[in-house]
């Protein structure tokens, strides 16, 4: 185990946790503003990477397929919080076993659209090499997802920080009834939200395709992963899903080399580990 | 309230209701055979949520985690030790409800501090952690591939026959919810409810709510041990898919479909779910559409489950009878 092991593990592991930080950021904030246990999220993941596929076999644009695909699942999601999340009104349990059916549903649904097969979503072939740097071989496309969640992490924040409508949804994540009783539409919000993490969570499905592959079961093997993220983070939290997705890319890439054994034990032990001391996680608020 | 023969004739509608169970199913094709017993296994493991969630008011998302405890003990003691393939297939039935016990004594420490949504999560994460031993941990669980189990034990009485298997099933089914029931209506399970309905003012009465959630906590665990058992006994293949996350989402599903806090609702829901995972999905490639369907409308329009129907017909009807008086009774008391 030279530094080259260490430095290759470690950017894999940073790739890795940008890309779960588009899949969690979006949970996070749903749970945070609706807490809502959102059990359909791996759904929107693997959507995303199917109709990015469906753009690019029609189309022939990867490029293209970015945008819309995460725009159709937004689509989704927010019709999904319309017509069946709001009317439930807050109930944790209905709410999550509502986003299991959803998400089974989902599941038959891309199995007759696409088929049961491996997929995979091909990017750009300027995107295939390998960068060196300083005797280090660096593949492209991970430093291509590192970039886009730093640049959607960006945005998230100026959104957050200095919109109108991201200090509703702060205001909305401390203290929901005291938000709507200074006038904030709390409904809006949610609904806003909802799509908001389907947008993300589908922008995730179609960056992760590449290497993770397209394929039914992707939605269940990906879900968990991107709770551990929320956990550890501290759900409402964007600092929170940006330190818990490095936490978690890093452990995960680590423990699959170091444990292989007990490698996803090493990654949710920590989280129930947390959830029994500091249930607000690393960094959400009391 | 009106009606003081209502528990006893609950009580016959349950029986006859079991009696027809296990008199026609040995009449029914070998396949209606395996699948009732798979069923009834499945009702012990939704009627120990029903424990926590019914009348606790604890949902936990982890339930699998009992049962692929019992089922990994029940294969690794099989495959590696020739245990419990003859009369120690009691003692493995013993073991396995007692790591199922000790399991959730372990993973209670946990989880019985957080409530609501954060139970949810906490429990969720425990089951996950079993899952990524399972999965994981090859050299002990076999890894992806799971375990294979010899043919059921024999003990004078040949379980490998499905038929005799099917009654064995039947006869620990009986008694879990015979234990669960006098369990449910004792003072202690009296007191579950009172948490579940109001936890402050129960400690505030001096009761030891954390202790109470607690027990309930580990019961849960044991007889979800105990379905483990079963369940390797039936399928003849412990793997990981037995602990994922749809198993433990599946058991809640089946405990709200029934009806929370009624134990047989557990049963009727397990029942129904496995009837569409393992029959519906031979007849039609679409079942899916199927079960999440029931999981939407069920959440949707049946909050108090199956079993709440005859109530709410009966509420139904006697609303459309003197719908006359209840109008008065409503306009007086508002």
């Amino acid at each position: 185990m030279d530094a080259n092991f260490w430095i290759i593990q470690a950017f894999n592991g940073v790739s890795y946790g940008a890309l779960l930080f588009l899949l969690a950021s979006g949970l996070s904030l749903i749970f945070g503003v609706m807490r809502i246990v959102n059990l359909a999220h791996g759904s929107f993941f693997l959507l995303g990477g199917y109709v990015a596929l469906t753009v690019i076999w029609t189309t022939g644009s990867w490029l293209l397929a970015i945008p819309v695909a995460a725009l159709v699942v937004a689509v989704v999601g927010l019709l999904m919080e319309r017509v069946f999340l709001r009317p439930l009104g807050f109930d944790p349990l209905r709410q999550v076993l509502l986003t299991v059916g959803f998400a089974y549903l989902f599941q038959q649904a891309a199995l007759d659209i696409w088929g049961g097969d491996n997929l995979d979503i091909v990017p750009p072939a300027v995107l295939k090499d390998s960068t060196v740097v300083g005797g280090f071989y660096f593949p492209r496309y991970r430093m291509f997802m590192i970039g886009m969640a730093v640049a959607i992490g960006l945005m998230l924040w100026l959104v957050m920080e200095k919109t109108r409508m991201g200090a509703m949804i702060r205001a909305t994540v401390d203290d929901a009834e005291m938000a709507r009783g200074v006038g904030i539409d709390t409904s809006r919000v949610s609904m806003f939200i909802f799509a908001l993490g389907a947008f993300l969570a589908a922008l995730g499905g179609v960056i992760g395709g590449a290497f993770l592959g397209v394929y039914p079961g992707l939605d269940f093997a990906i879900l968990p992963i991107a709770f551990a993220v929320v956990i550890i983070g501290g759900m409402g939290s964007l600092t929170g899903a940006a330190v818990g997705s490095l936490i978690v890319g890093l452990a995960d890439n680590f423990g699959k080399a170091l444990f292989p054994e007990v490698s996803y034990f090493t990654l949710y032990a920590p989280m129930v580990l947390i959830l029994a001391l500091k249930p607000t996680g690393l960094f959400g608020r009391e | 309230m009106k009606d003081g023969h209502a528990p006893r004739r609950k009580l016959l509608i349950v029986g006859a209701a079991l009696l027809a169970v296990l008199v026609i199913t040995p009449f029914s094709g070998s396949y209606v055979i395996v699948l009732v017993t798979h069923a009834l296994i499945f009702a012990i493991l939704a009627m120990s949520l029903d424990i926590l969630l019914g009348y606790t008011g604890l949902p936990s998302l982890g339930q699998a985690a009992y049962l692929g405890m019992g089922g990994y003990l029940t294969a690794i003691l099989a495959t590696r030790y020739q245990f419990g393939l003859d009369w120690t297939f009691w003692v493995v039935v013993a073991l396995g409800m007692l790591i199922g016990a000790a399991t959730a004594a372990f993973f209670g420490l946990f989880a019985i501090r957080a409530t609501g949504v954060y139970f949810l999560m906490i429990t969720l994460a425990l089951g996950m952690c079993v899952w990524g031993l399972a999965y994981r941990w090859n050299s002990v669980t076999g890894g992806d591939n799971g375990i294979v189990l010899p043919p059921r034990p024999d003990f004078g009485i040949q379980l490998a026959d499905d038929l005799t298997f099917f009654y064995v099933v039947f006869g620990f089914f009986l008694a879990s919810l015979v234990m669960m029931t006098i369990l449910v209506g004792s003072p202690f399970g009296r007191s579950l409810v009172g948490i579940r309905e109001n936890e402050l003012r129960m400690r505030i009465l001096g009761y030891n709510t954390w202790l109470h959630k607690y027990i309930a906590f580990i019961i849960a665990g044991a007889f979800g041990g105990l379905a483990g058992v079963l369940w390797a006994h039936a399928h003849g293949l412990v793997s990981p898919e037995d602990v994922i996350l749809a198993t433990s989402v599946d058991a809640l599903l089946m405990v709200v479909l029934g009806g929370p806090g009624t134990l047989v609702g557990g049963a009727l829901g397990a029942g129904i779910v496995v009837a569409l995972r393992e029959y519906l999905s031979t007849l039609v490639p679409w079942w899916q559409y199927v079960l999440g369907g029931v999981y939407v409308l069920t959440i949707l329009y049946l909050p108090g489950g199956l079993m709440s129907i005859p109530e709410r017909v009966r509420r139904w009807r006697a609303q459309s009878r003197g719908a006359g008086v209840e109008k008065s009774l409503e306009s007086a008391s508002h």
